[in-house]
């Protein structure tokens, strides 16, 4: 309703009509009020301004009572008065600043007198300074162009003294071996000099630049032959003379050259440490660090300031051929050193140096494409792998004699303390940590061996790595070949031990068997699935089939089991050859005991029952007697019968004697002595008692006896068949070669007269 | 081609002994002798008819006692010696003796060979090698090739060389040597070269072989564990002279070259069980006859360590142009180091096996039941090495 510019009031009807008021004195005409003239038409309003006393009076008279009119009047009145009270005010206050007003608006006036006076002066003024002005600049114009000219000869001057001081500074700059800032400052005046060189003087100075760059040249060529800069000075010196136009070409060959002297003493040091490196004790990481970091790296730099410089004016090969014969060198270094890394034990070091290696040959590639350069340091890494391989079979090769020893040691020793026997390993104890050692070495070995596949090695990608080198070298190479060393050592112990009388203990054989057994079984599918898992082998190449091996450690096992059972028979086969060779059998007095070497027989036999026990299975027996020692004894002793009641003792029929084991023999099979037995204790255990009762046998056959002597024999061979039969799978093969010995003896005797049954049995059942 | 079949004569009693007729070199003889502890022991003569395939025997009278060994004189058919046991004053003792066939055996065994056994003619002792003051006589070997008047006998840990005098009637120890060690020593078999102009002698005992000078009784070489087990025989190649076969309870037949003695140059190992005896062929020395206790004779060809020119091992420098075309002519694969063939004729230990001595194509095997077998090399492999 109101003008923004009147504040808030508590009274605002009275402001604005004091403000009406002295709008109207004013005669300001604001916009504002025009809507209020609307309102205030009305001839009735006080406050309007069109308000006519007389209509108010006249409608006031006509509308109101008596009684209404006094209290308009009195109301009225008031109204009046306070208006009267307000006016003073208002009147007191404006009075002191219309005088106020009044005094400033005089001063004004006065002032303004001044000030015209001033202005007049100073137009006054300055219409003299524009005269002046005008007069210098007219002056001045003559002055300027003639300081344009002399600044335009100044510059010229300038540069004729560089062209004059050229040589001097060219010279200050050979001094300070600023070459090249020399040389560009002679580039900048070399195409003046030309231009201007019929001008004498020009001339003289080009002479003496020439002369000076001539110099310089020279200093350059000098300082690029003395060497000893590095290759960025190098580079830059190159740079220099080329801009100096010497003949590109012998420039490619000196700096390449010159390159070679400073590679080849890197190379030189690498040598030096090669040699120390047994001395000092460097890992081959830190060498091929530092081959890398000096000679891979220079080598580089190398190639790419060559390419930088002369890549425009000669061709490639010059830098191919230069770069193949040092890295050959260099190469050549590598492979030293690594042929020095025999040690075995930490593989990741090897690996991570040829990783560097060949990581580093790959700025080459990138640097020289087409270079042999990576491809040669790819087959550096090859061959480190393969020898590599190498050396670990030889190490596990190693590992397995030794853990052998290890055994050997071990079984060595309850022949030691004899008292402390229930320390020592037993042969089951022995034979699992022994293939567990055995598997536990082989896993680390290709754990290690793994590394060269690793993913972030980046030669695993290389096509060797991906398939020949897992299937070639890690499956056949490594974990093929050591198993058939395995066989191959086994067998070895067969033959080595068969001429020398056994210097491998028997139980050692026993445990190989059992050893190269188990890996027929399970353990060679298992190793060479393992690898192929890990490695995962792609055959391209024809691989030994896990069949073959299994063929052949079966062989191994075969024939190590065989060969226990020789030495085992042997042994006890001597003892009965020494007892029978030894002893008068003529004169000996009748029989009272069996022989103790039979009782130690016996003994012997049991303890190899036992010990085959531990490691193989019982198998089966033939014609199995279920427990009787009776059904034996009855079986026995009707061949014994046989043998009694047969006429072969008395003199008269010699024929019949040769009739009855002839047809003994017709019946039963023939026997092999030293036959290949089955994986089985049963077997094993027959074919010792084979072995040992053959000798027996034969011996017999050697000797003469006495009437006692035969006795005697039948008494052992009683007690033999009394405990051996329970060993074999076949008892009918025990009874028929201790009929065979009895017969034999009874042949061989001076005076056959057997004894009792019956009294053999007292002896043999007395102990 | 078919081979022959082989020829099987059994004896009555068991016998270890056998010999060719070592001076015979137109009939087939072998000489058998028995073992039998409680009746008189014979030598069987068995002649050997080739065209007929036949048998022909006779039987001598052996009444000394249980023959052991029995050998030849290389100079006259009817000597032979034998070495026999002994027992007295309840002592057993083997001794060896000379002998001389009666001259009427041949003619008397044609007429009526069946009543020879009824009635058969004794041998004729000629000497005794006395040898009571140095034990059992173990073998009885005469010179090779000699005229019959030198015969070597070992006897326990002795080797005494006899003279034979007046038509060899008369022994007398020419020299002797002993060999001295720890234990009891005893030798178990041993062989007189024929070569070196028959001053060489080998003997076995226990695990060793032996090599004496005859001339100074002194030993040459000695190859200690030749064998695992004990030595049971061995045999001097005829046609190369460093070279002998070995054999013994380790079941294996060694070739071993005397000069280099630390190893053996060829090792066999086709025996299931002891071997007792090994024999070269005196004509063909690839020819090699082993008898074993396991019923087995073998018959083995090794070409590669043979006097033959062997295509492998001969150098290609050393082949004359002669020899060269004479491997043309046979037009063959060289013939390799094989076993010919397995005898299994026998069903008790085969102690003893003999080439013969006229027939180098023959070969006789004993075994203890007192069964001989007479066999011949496959007529095959006899056309290979003989064209």
């Amino acid at each position: 309703m109101s003008s923004a510019t009147t504040p808030p009031d508590s009274d605002p009807t009275g402001r604005r009509r004091v403000h009406s008021m002295l709008k109207l004195y004013y005669g300001l005409n604001e916009e504002g009020t025009a809507a209020e003239q609307a309102e205030s038409l009305d001839p009735c309003d006080i406050n309007g301004p069109h308000f006519d006393p007389e209509v108010y009076l006249n409608k006031l008279r006509k509308e109101c009572s008596l009684g209404e009119l006094m209290d308009h009047e009195s109301c009225m009145v008031k109204q009046i008065r306070s208006l009267d009270s307000d006016m003073q005010t208002l009147v007191y206050e404006n009075y002191n600043k219309f005088i106020s007003a009044t005094d400033t608006i005089r001063k004004m006036k006065n002032d303004f007198k001044k000030m015209e006076d001033e202005m007049d002066c100073l137009s006054a003024n300055m219409a003299a300074i524009t005269e002046f002005s005008a007069r210098i600049s007219g002056t001045l114009q003559d002055q300027h162009a003639q300081i344009t000219k002399l600044s335009g000869v100044h510059t010229l001057l300038r540069k004729l003294q560089f062209l004059f001081e050229l040589p001097a500074r060219l010279n200050k700059c050979l001094e300070l071996q600023a070459y090249a800032q020399a040389v560009s400052a002679h580039r900048r005046a070399r195409c003046v000099l030309q231009q201007y060189s019929h001008m004498p003087s020009f001339r003289g100075i080009q002479d003496d630049c020439h002369v000076i760059m001539e110099q310089l040249a020279q200093q350059l060529r000098q300082k690029f032959r003395d060497g000893g800069s590095s290759a960025k000075d190098l580079s830059e010196c190159v740079e220099l003379l080329l801009q100096l136009d010497e003949p590109a070409e012998e420039l490619c060959d000196k700096f390449l050259s010159h390159a070679q002297s400073r590679l080849e003493a890197d190379l030189q040091g690498l040598e030096v440490e090669l040699k120390d490196s047994a001395v000092t004790d460097t890992d081959i990481l830190e060498f091929i660090d530092r081959g890398c970091n000096e000679f891979v790296s220079s080598l580089c730099l190398v190639i790419a300031s060559y390419q930088e410089l002369f890549i425009n004016q000669m061709a490639n090969g010059k830098l191919h051929v230069f770069v193949d014969t040092l890295a050959a060198r260099y190469f050549s270094l590598v492979e030293q050193r690594i042929q020095e890394e025999k040690g075995v034990g930490d593989n990741s070091l090897l690996v991570r140096a040829l990783d560097r290696f060949h990581r580093r040959l790959q700025a080459i590639t990138k640097l020289l494409p087409g270079s042999a350069v990576p491809s040669h340091g790819t087959e550096i890494v090859v061959r480190a792998a393969r020898e590599r391989i190498k050396q670990y079979l030889s190490a596990l090769q190693t590992f397995y004699h030794d853990s052998l020893t290890d055994v050997r040691q071990a079984l060595a020793a309850p022949r030691l303390a004899v008292g402390g026997a229930n320390a020592t390993p037993s042969l089951p104890e022995l034979l699992t940590s022994l293939s567990n050692f055995i598997l536990n070495q082989l896993k680390s070995v290709l754990a290690s061996v793994h590394l060269f596949t690793a993913k972030d090695i980046t030669f695993s990608n290389k096509p060797y790595f991906k398939g020949e080198f897992c299937s070639q070298g890690v499956r056949e190479g490594l974990v093929v070949s050591f198993i058939k060393f395995i066989c191959q050592s086994s067998r070895q112990y067969c033959e080595s031990a068969g001429d020398r009388g056994g210097s491998t203990p028997p139980a050692l054989l026993l445990l190989l068997s059992r050893l190269c057994l188990d890996y027929e079984t399970s353990t060679i599918s298992y190793i060479l699935t393992l690898t192929d898992e890990q490695f995962l082998v792609q055959h391209h190449t024809p691989v030994t089939p896990v069949t073959a091996l299994c063929a052949e450690a079966r062989e191994a096992a075969q024939k190590l089991l065989n060969h226990y059972v020789k030495v085992q028979g042997l042994i006890i086969s001597q003892m009965l050859r020494k007892s029978v060779e030894t002893r008068d059998w003529v004169n000996t007095i009748e029989p009272r005991n069996v022989r103790a070497v039979m009782k130690r027989v016996v003994e012997d036999t049991t303890s190899i029952d036992v010990q085959v026990g531990l490691l193989y299975e019982e198998g089966v027996r033939k014609a199995h007697s279920s427990d009787s020692s009776k059904r034996t004894f009855s079986v026995y002793s009707s061949s014994r019968q046989q043998i009694r009641y047969a006429p072969s003792y008395t003199p008269s029929a010699p024929m019949d004697t040769n009739l009855l084991s002839n047809i003994h023999k017709l019946f039963s099979e023939r026997i092999d002595i030293f036959s290949p037995v089955e994986f089985n204790k049963v077997s094993v255990l027959t074919g010792i008692i084979k072995i040992s009762l053959k000798t027996f046998l034969e011996c017999v056959r050697l000797r003469t006896f006495g009437r006692y002597g035969l006795q005697q024999i039948q008494v052992d061979c009683h007690y033999l068949q009394m405990y051996l039969w329970r060993f074999v799978s076949d008892e009918n093969l025990v009874h028929f070669l201790l009929d065979e010995i009895v017969g034999s003896a009874a042949h061989r005797c001076l005076d056959p007269s057997p004894m009792e049954q019956s009294v053999i049995e007292v002896i043999c059942e007395r102990g | 081609m078919e081979d022959d079949a082989p020829v099987i004569y059994g004896l009555e009693f068991q016998a270890r002994a056998l010999t060719a007729q070592t001076a015979e070199t137109d009939a087939i003889r072998f000489l058998v002798g028995t073992q039998s502890l409680k009746f008189d022991n014979q030598i069987h003569i068995i002649d050997f008819d080739d065209e007929n395939n036949m048998i022909n025997k006779s039987v001598l009278l052996h009444d000394a006692g249980e023959i052991w060994h029995i050998s030849g004189s290389p100079a006259e058919k009817a000597v032979l010696t034998t070495c026999y046991s002994k027992t007295s004053e309840s002592r057993v003792l083997t001794c060896a003796a000379v002998w001389r066939m009666p001259p009427e055996w041949e003619s008397g065994s044609h007429e009526s060979p069946d009543d020879s056994s009824n009635n058969p003619q004794t041998l004729e002792l000629l000497c005794h090698l006395d040898n009571t003051t140095h034990g059992s006589v173990a073998c009885v070997l005469w010179e090779p090739m000699g005229d019959g008047k030198r015969v070597i006998s070992l006897a326990e840990n002795h080797v005494l060389l006899w003279d034979l005098q007046e038509s060899s009637t008369k022994a007398t120890i020419s020299s002797s040597a002993t060999l001295e060690g720890k234990g009891q020593l005893k030798f178990t078999a041993g062989k007189w070269s024929p070569h070196h102009n028959s001053t060489q002698l080998a003997t076995a005992n226990d695990t060793a072989i032996r090599g004496w000078d005859l001339r100074s009784m002194s030993q040459i070489y000695c190859i200690e564990s030749a064998h695992g087990q004990l030595v049971r025989d061995l045999d001097f190649n005829p046609n190369k002279q460093y070279y002998l076969a070995s054999c013994g309870d380790d079941c294996k037949v060694k070739f071993w070259d005397v000069r280099h003695i630390n190893e053996p140059v060829k090792c066999l190992e086709e025996h299931s069980h002891w071997v007792w005896s090994v024999r070269y062929n005196h004509s063909h020395d690839q020819l090699l006859l082993t008898g074993s206790s396991d019923s087995r004779v073998i018959l083995s060809n090794m070409v590669s360590i043979s006097s033959e020119p062997f295509g492998h091992l001969v150098d290609d420098d050393e082949l004359s142009d002669n020899e060269e075309s004479q491997q043309e002519d046979k037009g063959k694969e060289p013939l390799q180091d094989s076993i010919i063939a397995t005898y299994e004729e026998h069903e008790d230990s085969v102690y003893a096996v003999e080439w013969s001595a006229a027939d180098p194509w023959l070969f006789a095997s004993l075994s203890y039941d007192g069964r001989l077998v007479i066999n011949r090399v496959p007529r095959a492999l006899k056309y290979r090495i003989l064209l």
